[in-house]
């Protein structure tokens, strides 16, 4: 009896262990609390590529990919606490968020695990002498300020000179990243920058909102997430703020954000480093293999949305290095520490992102031991309250990297004094 | 001359601003009166409402998820809208059968408990109900429009052209609030006065066993004033939703009904609106004042910003030095 009773657990443990050859890439989303819908539109986007990979083409070199979920509230001690529950056999980490960023950024150095920031975190990871794990390419938030300037040079003649910009921003580290650039930026273009924050969640900006008509700005961008993005454009609409002089960072440039201000929120713009709609092959494949099949997060609900389309995104890059990987390691079951290296040699032209179904999706991501960010390049995105869709109004931009290499250089050399990290070389 | 035409506009808004606060604020006063128990699912309450409105007037298949799940099917919509009205009528009509499910699943089987563990189980009722609106009818934000005007009022905005030289701004979302919560004050003040459910209510809210003798049902009236707060809940989260979209973030709200419980008292109708008021503008014009270059700049040297979340305690703070059951709260009397 003793004995068959040890079978059965036995055997109830082989089934539950993870095979052995997966490749694991825990997905730390979040689907509830005051972010949950955001979180859980990314979520899906990156469940699904994977799923897509692991159905079309038996996963990745061979290997499936397993992605756990783990829910983190976007509440950094439940990250903490997400990661440390999902990290043996782990790969790489994307918890989409700053706050989760900061606390892991040590930890994935002495633990030896990818930190895959696409977009947020720490914006000084690019340097890839310092922070030998973090990755944030294709952009990060210094690069979206500064392409956000260029492109209000672009539309005044080359001048800012006189103009007042007026910087929104959640008032958390998360929205503070852009000031610095904006300072230096300023005296570069000599135009005034007002910043004016808002507490979080941000369901209340009266006061900001006064300010800024009686102040009348040119222009306004903002450093929102969550309710704080639909109350700023629906209170831009109130006070007849010309939507099109205002410009959100990527986080603030959803579905979510612009339609519940409905025809208010119409010229609305937003930065983004990746595609938006449903124009491109891949979703043919998504369909025949994921969607159609029931095998979609959340019954592909979402599918092609701003938000989804950077989850999907996020998951191709993944996707890619760890392709990288397998090539320069020879072997298909690769470490994090090969994934790393993956990384650090990742190119995905845009022919490469072409033969993925995704053409002209995002700028060429070409990284390097002490390039983590990549060329930072992004594009504007305007909101057609009729069609309800955005529309790409411009090519990538680069950022203005004279501005921002120093920038970067300084922030990185800080963290590794306070943090007691030795420069590598990367010769 | 500038500065006070702008600090005016500010206090303007803060008194439409604490309006809204105050809608929130009187659902706690309200079952607080009644029963003692400080409801923490107030906010909850109100993004459940307002989902539930969005639900049916978009004619959304409650639990759609959930059954697409579990039997692999597509369906998400009954195919019809309901005008507005009716969706209110409908939600109004679930908030009282929730109201009945909470008296007889939780409030029931406490009654005679410390008033802390009454306030422990709203804590439960409010993840429950967090969970439920979710499972219901689905995360995403939805878009609310009950027909409400929103954006500046021109007319507002010319006349203090004419007469001031500077068009003020108000929403005409803050007018119809306003107008909003002022009919419901005086409909509840008028319940609470002049019918024999209200009076109940208030003799249950002066002393539950003297009630009791009296042959007043406890149980009736806890589910009338949590149907009634539930109502009031569904106008906080009209207006609240109007704005913002109807989202998880809508239960934060009651965080800022917080202050105004603290400084209006927790058992004062009239100190939930007054309270409101006080908290708004107080806010607002010290945002204002701290915020200026030309205000706290020159006084000061230094200016600050975004003080609104703290300084709301701060301000109840300061009258809770002075009178600490709140401007209209019943005086603690301790006899020993």
């Amino acid at each position: 009896m003793k004995l068959k009773f040890a079978s059965l657990v036995a055997a109830a443990l082989m089934t539950a262990a993870p095979a052995m050859a997966e490749l694991i890439v825990p997905n730390l989303s979040y689907r509830t609390g005051p972010y949950g819908a955001n979180g859980t539109q990314y979520a899906d986007g990156f469940n699904d590529y994977f799923t897509l990979l692991n159905e079309r083409d038996g996963g990745i070199g061979g290997e499936t990919i397993s992605v756990p979920e783990c829910e983190t509230a976007y509440n950094t001690e439940k990250g903490v606490e997400c990661y440390e529950a999902t990290k043996d056999g782990a790969l790489v980490f994307n918890p989409l968020s700053t706050g989760i960023t900061y606390q892991l950024i040590p930890k994935v150095g002495v633990d030896k695990k990818v930190l895959y920031t696409p977009g947020y975190g720490r914006t000084s990871a690019k340097n890839g002498k310092v922070f030998e794990w973090v990755f944030n390419a294709p952009a990060n938030y210094w690069d979206g300020a500064s392409v956000a300037i260029k492109y209000l040079l672009d539309e005044n003649g080359g001048d800012l000179n006189g103009k007042k910009i007026a910087l929104v921003y959640h008032n958390s580290a998360y929205g503070k990243e852009p000031i610095r650039t904006l300072q230096e930026l300023a005296k570069k273009h000599g135009f005034t920058l007002t910043e004016i924050p808002v507490e979080a969640p941000g369901q209340e900006q009266k006061s900001q909102w006064l300010q800024i008509r009686r102040d009348k700005p040119d222009y306004v961008l903002m450093w929102g997430w969550g309710v704080m993005n639909q109350v700023a454009i629906q209170e831009a609409a109130n006070i007849r703020f010309p939507m099109e002089n205002f410009i959100g960072i990527w986080w603030a440039g959803s579905e979510l954000d612009v339609m519940p201000a409905g025809e208010g929120a119409n010229g609305y713009k937003a930065l983004t480093f990746n595609g938006v709609g449903m124009d491109y092959p891949i979703y043919d494949d998504l369909k025949t293999h994921v969607i159609d099949t029931g095998k979609a997060s959340q019954g592909g609900e979402h599918v092609g949305s701003a938000v989804y389309s950077r989850g999907m995104y996020a998951a191709v890059v993944i996707a890619e290095a760890i392709r990288k990987a397998q090539e320069l390691a020879g072997t298909s079951a690769i470490t994090p520490e090969q994934l790393r290296d993956g990384f650090e040699q990742l190119d995905i032209t845009p022919e490469r992102l072409a033969e993925i179904g995704l053409p002209d999706f995002g700028p060429e991501i070409k990284l390097s031991c002490d390039n983590h960010g990549g060329s930072g390049m992004a594009r504007i995105q305007q909101w057609d309250a009729a069609e309800k869709k955005w529309n790409l109004i411009t090519e990538f931009m680069e950022p203005d990297a004279e501005v921002l290499d120093p920038l970067i250089a300084e922030d990185s050399a800080a963290y590794a004094q306070e943090a007691g990290v030795t420069e590598r070389s990367c010769n | 001359m500038d500065q006070l035409l702008y600090g005016t506009e500010v206090l303007i808004n803060g008194l439409m601003t604490g309006v809204m606060y105050s809608l929130v604020a009187l659902g706690f006063v309200l079952i607080y009166k009644a029963s003692g128990v400080f409801n923490y699912a107030q906010g909850v309450l109100a993004l459940f409402a307002a989902l539930t409105l969005v639900g049916i007037m978009e004619g959304q298949v409650p639990f759609a998820h959930l059954i697409n799940a579990m039997f692999g099917t597509h369906i998400e919509n009954f195919g019809w809208n309901i005008p507005a009205v009716f969706a209110i009528l409908l939600t109004a009509g679930v908030m009282v059968v929730l109201a009945i499910l909470i008296e007889k699943l939780v409030l029931q089987h406490l009654v005679g408990q410390e008033p802390i563990i009454l306030f422990m189980a709203t804590i439960g009722l409010a993840y429950f109900l967090e969970g439920l609106g979710d499972v219901m009818w689905g995360a995403d934000i939805k878009t609310l429009d009950v027909g409400l005007p929103q954006g500046i009022s021109d007319v507002v905005e010319q006349t203090t052209a004419n007469w001031f030289g500077y068009g003020f701004f108000i929403d005409r979302l803050d007018i119809w609030a306003t107008i909003i919560a002022a009919l419901l004050v005086a409909a509840l003040v008028a319940f609470s006065q002049y019918t024999k459910q209200g009076r109940a209510m208030r003799a249950v809210a002066d002393d539950h066993q003297a009630a009791l003798s009296v042959g007043i049902s406890l149980q009736f009236i806890w589910i009338m004033v949590w149907s009634i707060a539930g109502f009031v809940a569904l106008v906080a989260g009209i207006m609240w939703g109007t704005k913002s979209g109807v989202q998880f973030s809508l239960s934060l709200i009651a965080l800022k009904a917080l202050p105004v419980l603290m400084l209006g008292g927790f058992t004062s109708i009239p100190g939930a609106i007054v309270g409101g008021l006080i908290i708004g503008v107080g806010e607002k014009l010290f945002e204002f004042i701290m915020s200026s270059p030309d205000l706290a700049g020159s006084w000061f040297g230094f200016t600050i910003s975004a003080t609104e979340n703290w300084f709301a305690y701060v301000l109840a703070l300061l009258f809770l030095v002075f009178r600490p059951q709140g401007l209209f709260g019943e005086r603690i009397i301790e006899r020993v």
